[in-house]
């Protein structure tokens, strides 16, 4: 192993760690809005790390943009996707968690 | 291999909920993991192409559509009502009686089946330089197995009419203009163009690495769906000729060629020089009958037409 590849470890272990905080916010969390504050925020950087992490072991430049157009799309839909659930549940009424 | 048997155990346990899972919105979401988790099992089993339209069609366009039936429905019926009636003993008793023969038949017949079997991947690869593509699973659909496609192709159209003429019986009023929300209008203004560059991507790759006309087609219909979502209607001056046209393009082009092929009396066996450009072309018919066919089954009515009724 050389120097590149401790770094995509690093990269890629630090992205699960986000995708597991996030997974974790998820499941504990009390509401709807908190929700999904922690799986954005968590998957869209997450992502990030692991496509960093991937992009460092890729053969040609053409892989690496190919992963940051994944990444690209995935943030978009995200934050969108974030937006639609959250503007929704406001709509039906659902109201913000209060201690 | 470790990982392999927690795959396998995970899909069985998804199975297992999605199927005795009583709120049907649950079962939906549960049902699309389960098909993404399906898709990394086919790439653990090298079949890329399978797992391109596992994801693109068995679970983002059926889960869609699932979705999109579950609104159709009414809201006063109680999920799992079927449960609380009293069965005698002897039903499920014979039922799992039968499902042991069933599953014992075919344990049976996995268990003699030859260790090495290597099927007719020989064959295509023998044959493959003939076919006028590179990648053996498009060679197989497109030209040695051509009528199989054909007939799938024409399975597709058959719902989509089955599907409006039960529609036709209860006249939905269509949905009433609504402000578009902003968001969502923007990101469809954004990926939908992306999404016909990627179908058209994946046609065109499709002759030499996986992809094809199913996936495209299904990206295709992904764009459509995403439209509808976003309030887009189609003209009605497109929702008559136009849209029947667009829905028979794919059929056409391959019962014509079908035709061309039985004058030679050979049935969609393709001539060996033109091959690679006939295939090219099916596909691209069939992509754009696909893409419409998925997309106008996501709607689930008939689109409203110019001065006739819906």
């Amino acid at each position: 192993m050389n120097i590149s590849d401790y770094l995509s470890a690093l990269l890629l272990i630090a992205g699960g760690l986000f995708f597991l905080a996030g997974t974790l916010g998820l499941l504990r969390f009390p509401d709807i809005y908190t929700r999904l504050h922690a799986l954005t925020k968590a998957d869209n950087v997450g992502l990030g790390l692991m496509v960093a992490g991937l992009a460092i072991q890729a053969d040609s430049w053409a892989v690496v943009g190919k992963l940051l157009l994944i990444w690209g799309l995935v943030l978009l839909a995200g934050a969108s996707v974030a937006y639609l659930i959250a503007n929704g549940a406001l709509k039906r009424g659902i109201r913000l968690w209060r201690r | 291999m470790l990982f392999d048997a927690l795959l396998g155990l995970l899909l069985l346990g998804l199975a297992w909920l999605l199927l005795s899972c009583r709120d049907l919105f649950k079962a939906i979401v549960l049902f699309v993991a389960f098909g993404l988790l399906m898709a990394i099992v086919w790439v653990r089993l090298d079949a890329p192409d399978v797992a391109l339209a596992e994801v693109a069609i068995g679970a983002g366009l059926t889960g869609a559509l699932l979705m999109s039936a579950l609104a159709k429905l009414p809201v006063d019926n109680p999920p799992g009502r079927y449960s609380n009636e009293k069965t005698h003993w002897l039903l499920p008793l014979t039922l799992a009686l039968m499902l042991l023969l069933v599953a014992s038949g075919l344990g049976y017949a996995l268990w003699s089946l030859p260790v090495i079997a290597p099927g007719l991947s020989g064959e295509v690869a023998a044959n493959l330089e003939q076919s006028g593509v590179s990648n053996p699973v498009t060679a197989v659909l497109l030209n040695f197995r051509g009528y199989d496609t054909l007939l799938e192709i024409v399975v597709l159209l058959l719902a989509l009419l089955g599907v409006w003429s039960l529609n036709s019986l209860d006249a939905t009023p269509a949905t009433a203009e609504k402000p578009a929300n902003l968001v969502l209008d923007t990101l469809m203004r954004l990926l939908v163009p992306l999404l016909i560059l990627v179908a058209a991507y994946l046609l065109w790759a499709g002759a030499n690495s996986p992809g094809g006309a199913f996936q495209a087609g299904a990206v295709l219909a992904a764009a459509g769906v995403l439209l509808l979502l976003a309030g887009w209607r189609l003209p009605t001056a497109l929702a008559g000729l136009p849209l029947r046209l667009a829905l028979v393009a794919g059929p056409v082009a391959f019962i014509t060629l079908a035709a061309l092929t039985l004058l030679n009396a050979r049935l969609l066996e393709l001539p060996v020089e033109h091959a690679g450009m006939l295939i090219l072309l099916l596909e691209t018919f069939a992509m754009f009958s696909i893409g419409v066919t998925l997309a106008a089954l996501f709607l689930g009515q008939r689109p409203q037409e110019r001065g006739g009724s819906a």
